[in-house]
């Protein structure tokens, strides 16, 4: 079953793209301290804002540090936060969705009704009230971005389960006498994975997003440490003189979420029955 | 000649009861609108007061929609009834607590229909027919494992192949992991839900040919749901027949395919097909369609298809009544009961 799926996943080029992206970036963020040529934050005043070169290949910015050294270092955070704010909001969801989907009655229409009135908060501006009032900083960030993201998953779980739940081997095991503990977990759950899987693929990179957007605005990881979009405000300052440091990390950012979505599209597309061929 | 002595042991009175049906009901409500108002309620189960013995096969058979499945799930608990009681061993099923429910639930285990949604597609053969002894806490993980292998054989499969996941098998083959599963806690009922309705012609006799020897070497008692009327026939010793949430005749097999009182199950019988492009046949073709389990029709259910019908069936609904010899009818012309006292 998995091998089968594996296969077919393998002749979806796109899909393949964006794994290699993925794990192009797995393996930047793992090594970062190798290879990148330079310390993040060296400061060197007799190469300020220099142009791409054979020894900057990004050039440098407005304190002489080297940009693609930086964006090494920044490739960690961007990973961290996508993993860390989808594991919280998936497992949010989960558990809500599993106890709506399962339970059904009074409990899910509270927790339905508690999705409706957490999707008509604007997210960012949320996040933007939320992370001001504490201190920006990555785990305020990850965790605040995972608990105002768990919606879609809690009704996808939802869904599942209520579809699951109808199945005859759900009812084989609570005729047997199963605790619901063990059906949720054993029979019904592993059936659900594969579209939590792909929501949980796609959320990745609507986080990586995110967190771009509160570090471009200041609210993220905060300087001298780098991240991918608080070196792009840097870079807007300088946009007239020094393009390049806007460009490299703009790059990368839309590399990476690219990536993370079309690995997303091609694990639904590969469990999608309907478009097998 | 063992079936016929267990069918006649079926009608002594003193053959013990397994399962007893009392008033069963079960409504679904249809809700609609916003505020989910209760538009209709579905009569799945319309009253059903039924005795399964121990050791019998009794066949339970109706169209589709009749409510033959619900019935099989309120014995099994799988749904709360609206009112009635189901008595198991003598124990009010519905009054049980949890723990005891449990004890309850390890002495009847279900067989279904779809060999395709029965088993847990991520599961491998072997933890699905062991389950029942985890969820139970039975033996040790070795003796569990000995115990699916002797099962595995016992139906018919390879022990080798409880590596395998469910996909890995034929419709056929499917069935008998969930019938092995079934048969793990040493059930006294089992509840068969048209266990062979999605199975190929040729698969079939060999599938009720295994529930029929297994039945000779557990003593178990079957609850056998069919749309099938040959299938009951070949396994069944007593038949009951249900017609729009209610049961309009019941007796041993012999009766209700040679003796038939009620014309629903008339009609029914005449539409078994016959192998034999030549054979005289009388077939009966009733008007009309099943009405709306919504809102049955007043007085017997079946008097807007019935040929047989006088002023009485339109307005008084005809208790079962018996017969002679445990063969009961619910009918006002073939089975008439004494309504008003002599």
């Amino acid at each position: 079953m998995y091998a089968d799926f594996l296969r077919r996943l393998a002749r979806d080029k796109l899909a393949m793209v964006g794994l290699c992206v993925v794990a192009v970036l797995f393996f930047v963020a793992m090594f970062a301290d190798f290879l990148a040529p330079y310390p993040p934050d060296r400061i060197d005043v007799e190469k300020i804002l220099v142009e791409p070169s054979r020894d900057h290949l990004m050039g440098t910015d407005p304190l002489g540090r080297d940009v693609l050294s930086r964006i090494i270092h920044g490739s960690g955070v961007s990973l961290s936060v996508g993993f860390v704010a989808v594991g919280i909001s998936t497992f949010i969801g989960v558990i809500l969705g599993a106890a709506s989907g399962y339970y059904g009655g009074l409990a899910d229409r509270i927790i339905m009704r508690f999705v409706d009135i957490m999707l008509c908060f604007p997210t960012f501006f949320l996040i933007l009230a939320v992370i001001a009032f504490l201190q920006p900083s990555i785990w305020n960030i990850m965790i605040v971005i995972g608990i105002t993201s768990w919606m879609g998953v809690t009704r996808l779980v939802r869904a599942e389960f209520l579809s699951l739940r109808e199945r005859d081997f759900v009812r084989a095991a609570v005729s047997q006498g199963a605790s619901d503990l063990r059906i949720i977990f054993l029979h019904v759950l592993p059936n659900a994975m594969a579209p939590i899987l792909v929501a949980a693929t796609l959320g990745v990179a609507s986080a990586v997003l995110v967190e771009s957007s509160l570090s471009f605005l200041g609210l993220g990881v905060q300087p001298p440490d780098p991240s991918w979009g608080n070196m792009l405000t840097e870079g807007k300052d300088n946009i007239e003189i020094a393009w390049w440091l806007s460009l490299f990390p703009g790059l990368a950012i839309f590399i990476t979420v690219m990536g993370y979505n079309l690995l997303g599209e091609g694990i639904r597309d590969t469990l999608d029955p309907r478009l097998r061929r | 000649m063992t079936t016929q002595s267990i069918s006649t042991a079926a009608y002594n009175r003193s053959a013990e009861e397994l399962v007893r049906l009392d008033g069963l009901v079960k409504y679904f409500p249809v809700q609609k609108g916003f505020l989910r108002r209760e538009d209709a309620q579905i009569h799945a189960v319309d009253g059903v007061d039924l005795r399964i013995f121990r050791n019998e096969t009794l066949g339970l058979v109706g169209e589709s929609g009749c409510g033959k499945s619900t019935l099989a799930r309120l014995i099994l608990r799988l749904e709360e009834p609206t009112s009635g009681s189901v008595h198991f061993e003598g124990a009010d099923v519905a009054a049980l607590n949890s723990r005891r429910m449990k004890q309850v639930r390890r002495k009847m285990q279900v067989i279904f229909q779809d060999p395709y949604s029965s088993l847990n597609p991520r599961r491998t053969v072997g933890s699905i027919i062991m389950e029942p002894l985890v969820i139970h806490r039975i033996g040790t993980r070795r003796q569990r494992i000995e115990k699916v292998a002797a099962l595995m054989q016992e139906v018919g499969l390879r022990p080798e192949y409880s590596d395998r996941y469910p996909h890995e098998f034929s419709g056929g083959q499917r069935q008998r992991v969930g019938i092995a599963r079934a048969l793990a806690l040493n059930p006294s009922l089992i509840i068969a839900d048209e266990p062979v309705s999605a199975l190929d012609v040729s698969i079939r006799s060999q599938v009720l040919n295994l529930l029929e020897d297994l039945q000779e070497r557990y003593g178990l008692t079957y609850l056998f749901v069919s749309h099938d009327l040959s299938v009951v026939e070949h396994i069944a010793d007593r038949v009951a027949v249900m017609y729009l949430g209610k049961i309009v005749e019941i007796g041993s097999r012999n009766d209700i395919y040679n003796n038939t009182l009620h014309p629903y199950t008339e009609a029914l019988l005449s539409a078994v097909p016959v192998p034999d492009p030549a054979a005289e046949r009388n077939r009966i073709i009733l008007e009309g369609d099943v009405p709306s389990p919504m809102s049955p029709p007043p007085g017997c259910r079946f008097h807007p298809r019935c040929w047989l019908r006088i002023p009485i069936c339109r307005e008084i609904v005809p208790p079962l009544h018996d017969v002679g010899g445990g063969h009961a009818a619910a009918c006002h012309v073939r089975a008439p009961a004494e309504i008003s006292p002599r």
